[in-house]
This record gives structure tokens, C-alpha cells and sequence, in this order.
């Protein structure tokens, strides 16, 4: 059963289709959408979550998920870690007892409990990735997306991360991200959703993508042949 | 230049012996100034912002227009302000023209301006970097526009120096609606016009250095404060 259905989505800037009429059903619990630079991954990424409009086609969802989205970068406020994960339950609505309690909890899902009071732009690479994750994850989203979340992380940090959105997926939360990270991919997904050229390549389980994946595309792209 | 060793000895010894005619002029110059100042952080800041984050008919024209009024000049506003605050203006029945509550009119009007758009340009840019975030929150523009002006509040700090030093150093407007009146409306730029005029140019001169100083000063504690938060928040 899908989730998401996307039928005959298209997203363009001038003459220019990054996203070129896509179709796909999305039924997986993890699903990670790979593909070279520029192929629109983050693009779609943004489209599933809303931050953009498509110029044409639709996204159908059979029973609205509440979401959280992660970024490349982590975005944070300048604050300290416990206000930046207060920050979202605050626009939920929340009481300011009922955010702080609840902020504490992702914070100490995270591991991040010590650091609570530390300003947040002063932190680690990783532990803004963990704060920003808490952030998401504090809000008990249904679907959490994520932008190449380990991007610019070293091996540790990028464990730590995979372990938490490990521990996001098995509370119920269904994940979709992008990575240029093989063996994350591997490790964290269940199907791949390959993308090139602003189009689905193919849309394959875990293991048969790595061992056999079936577009000339993604051979290639196994191969390093696309940069 | 002997008129401006008078001056430096002049600044000395009136500051020396604290003479309270020269610390009224002072301390009205910091109190108008500081008030229109502030006023017009409370007015710009949120306009700015808004021009920022907004997106409705006219704020182009509205960007365009605040970028050119940055450079308004004194003279005019205090003209204008004149036209308001005089009798037979429409803010007339308030009685407040030559009061340094005047002052504070015309140097909020020649202000607010240059806080706005320069306001408008910081929150712009955090604008460009944390929208997607706030938007994935479900931060309405409104309350994105209030956050990004707490989280850039040490930038902004630019914004309100760079409109403490256009009030405080102006002469036009507060000449016009204030009137130099001694004890009264007199500030530090009216009284150098004034004792420039008269000739008693090392009087004018210790004004000068006093006025450069206080501008100085002003700027260093800011400077300073922003580093610290800088350091401490990141």
C-alpha cells in the first residue's frame, strides 16, 4: 500500500525541468533516492515536503502523514540545543511546559541531554546534525525526510546520526532520504529510488539495486562512471 | 592650528570642571538622539523585517522608497515636521513645536528609514538561509519575520548604531522644529552652528570633540557587546 502516490510530477525553472515528469508510488518504510549531483533529488525531496510547488502533476496521499524535514546543513537558531528543539513544539502550539519537557525527551534520544544549555551554533558539526535531528523527531513526525544528512560528517558522527534515524524508523516513522553515501544507502534503506536527469531511473529493493541494479543509469553511477 | 589646540584644551577644561551648562547640552543631545533612536528601532525594525519576509503589492516600491529615504535631508524633514507640529498644522493642538519632544519627531522620521533598510537587508539574508526550516516548522511569515529578528538581533545592532549616529550628528531638523533654544532645545550640533556663527570657534570645536567621542564611545560599547554575544551565541 502506498503511502505517496506522485503522478506525472514536473518542476521547472525557465526552459529548464529539474523534476521532468515523475511517477512513482512510494510504499517502503525507508526508502533513499539516490542519483549523480544535479539529477533533482533534493528537488523532489522538497517537493514531497512542500517547500516547493510543481509546475504541473500531483502528490496523493492516502492518508495525510505528519512530516519533519532535516537539511544538508543544520539550520539552527541562536539559541541554545533545548530552545532550538523547544522552537517547533512552540508553532505546534504546545504549552511552554509541555515543550520544554518534551524537548528534553528528543534531546536525551539524541544523547544530547549534557549539552541541553549549550549554545546550539556552538556545537559540533555532528551534535548540530543530533540537535536538528531531536528537532525533527520531537515533533513525532509520521514522515521524516532527510537531505543528505551526513554530508559533511566524519565517520563517528555519521554512525551516530544512522543510529538515530535507525531509532526514528523503528518508532513508526516512515523515512525518506538522499545520500551520496553507498554504504549508508545499504544500511539504511529498504528501496532505492534512483534518480538521473530529473527522472526515475528505476525504483528497486535494497539488494537487487546493489547486486544487479537494472537501468544502464545506476550501473553506471555503481561503476563511478557518473561523477 | 591654534583653533584647534584652544579646542582640545577648551574640551578639557570644560569637561574638567564639568560645567553644567555644557552637560545639559550633552545629556539633552543623548536623550533626544537615544529616544529617536529607539523609537525608530520599535517602527523600523518590524517594517524591515516585514520587507523582508513579506510578499505583497508594492513592497518593491516600498524597498525602493526606504533605500532612497535613507538619505533624506535634515533640513526637509524638519520642514515637514515644522508644517506638522506648527499651529496651524494638523498636530498643532499638541503644542509641541521647539520642544526637544519635536526633536525626537524629526530625528524618528529621519531614522527610521535607514533601520528599516538596513534591517530589511539582515533579515533578508536570514531570510535565505533559514526559510526552508521555518516553513518545514509551519512558521508563518509573521512569526518567521519576529523570529529571524530576535535570532539576527546582534547584527541588527548595526542598524540601530548607524541610526544613533545620523540622529545625533543632524543639525537641520532639530534647528527647525527645536529652535536652539538655550536650556531648552539646544543640542551639541545647534550649539557648534551657533557658537561657529559667533566666531567662539574653540567652544565650537570642544563641542566637536565632545560629539565624536560620545559617537565613539557609543560605537566601541557596541562593538564590544556584539563581540561578546557573538563569542558566547555564536
Amino acid at each position: 500500500m502506498n503511502w505517496l502516490a506522485i503522478d506525472h510530477l514536473s518542476l521547472a525553472r525557465g526552459d529548464i525541468r529539474i523534476i521532468n515528469d515523475i511517477s512513482l508510488g512510494l510504499s517502503a518504510r525507508r526508502t533513499v533516492v539516490l542519483g549523480p549531483n544535479g539529477a533533482g533529488k533534493s528537488t523532489l525531496l522538497r517537493l514531497v515536503h512542500g517547500l516547493l510547488r510543481p509546475s504541473s502533476g500531483t502528490l496523493d496521499w492516502p492518508q495525510p502523514l505528519s512530516q519533519a524535514m532535516v537539511f544538508q546543513k543544520p539550520v539552527l537558531l541562536r539559541a541554545t540545543a533545548l530552545d532550538n528543539v523547544a522552537y517547533g513544539l512552540k508553532l505546534k502550539g504546545l504549552r511552554l511546559a509541555d515543550c520544554v519537557r518534551q524537548a528534553r525527551e528528543a534531546l536525551a534520544r539524541v544523547d544530547l541531554m549534557h549539552l541541553a544549555e549549550r549554545p546550539a551554533r556552538l556545537l559540533s558539526g555532528g551534535e548540530q546534525q543530533r540537535v536538528a535531528l531531536a528537532r525533527a523527531w520531537a515533533l513525532a513526525p509520521q514522515l521524516l525526510i532527510l537531505d543528505e544528512p551526513t554530508a559533511s560528517l566524519d565517520p563517528a558522527s555519521t554512525r551516530e546520526v544512522e543510529r538515530i534515524i535507525n531509532d526514528i524508523a523503528a518508532s513508526g516513522a516512515h523515512i525518506l532520504m538522499t545520500t551520496h553515501n553507498l554504504g549508508q544507502a545499504r544500511r539504511l534503506a529498504e528501496e532505492i529510488v534512483f534518480v538521473a536527469g530529473g527522472r526515475i531511473a528505476e525504483q528497486t529493493p535494497v539488494a537487487e539495486f546493489f547486486n544487479l541494479p537494472r537501468s544502464v543509469v545506476a550501473q553506471h553511477f555503481l561503476e563511478e562512471e557518473i561523477p | 592650528m591654534p583653533e584647534l589646540n584652544d579646542g582640545f584644551s577648551t574640551a578639557w577644561h570644560l569637561l574638567g570642571a564639568g560645567d553644567p551648562h555644557l552637560l545639559g547640552i550633552v545629556l539633552l543631545s543623548l536623550r533626544v538622539s537615544l529616544t529617536a533612536t529607539l523609537l525608530a528601532c520599535l517602527i523600523g525594525m518590524p517594517l524591515g523585517a516585514l520587507l523582508a519576509v513579506g510578499r505583497f503589492p508594492g513592497r518593491r516600491a516600498l524597498i525602493v522608497l526606504f533605500n532612497g529615504f535613507m538619505g533624506l535631508p535634515p533640513v526637509v524633514v524638519g520642514l515637514l515636521v515644522y508644517l506638522l507640529l506648527s499651529r496651524a498644522g494638523p498636530l498643532g493642538a499638541f503644542g509641541l513645536l521647539f520642544s526637544p519632544a519635536a526633536m525626537v519627531v524629526a530625528q524618528t522620521v529621519l531614522v527610521t528609514p535607514i533601520v528599516a533598510a538596513l534591517t530589511r537587508q539582515v533579515i533578508a539574508d536570514a531570510w535565505g538561509t533559514m526559510h526552508e526550516l521555518l516553513r518545514s516548522l509551519g512558521a508563518s511569515r509573521l512569526r518567521g519575520a519576529a523570529t529571524l529578528l530576535w535570532d539576527s538581533r546582534f547584527s541588527l545592532s548595526t542598524a540601530g548604531l548607524a541610526g544613533f549616529g545620523r540622529a545625533i550628528a543632524e543639525v537641520g531638523a532639530v534647528m527647525i522644529v527645536g529652535g536652539n533654544i538655550d536650556g531648552v532645545t539646544r543640542v551639541m550640533t545647534t550649539t557648534i552652528a551657533l557658537e561657529t556663527s559667533k566666531g567662539d570657534l574653540p567652544l565650537a570645536l570642544a563641542l566637536g570633540f565632545i560629539l565624536i567621542s560620545v559617537v565613539l564611545a557609543v560605537n566601541a560599547i557596541a562593538y564590544a557587546v556584539r563581540n561578546w554575544a557573538e563569542r558566547r551565541w555564536g
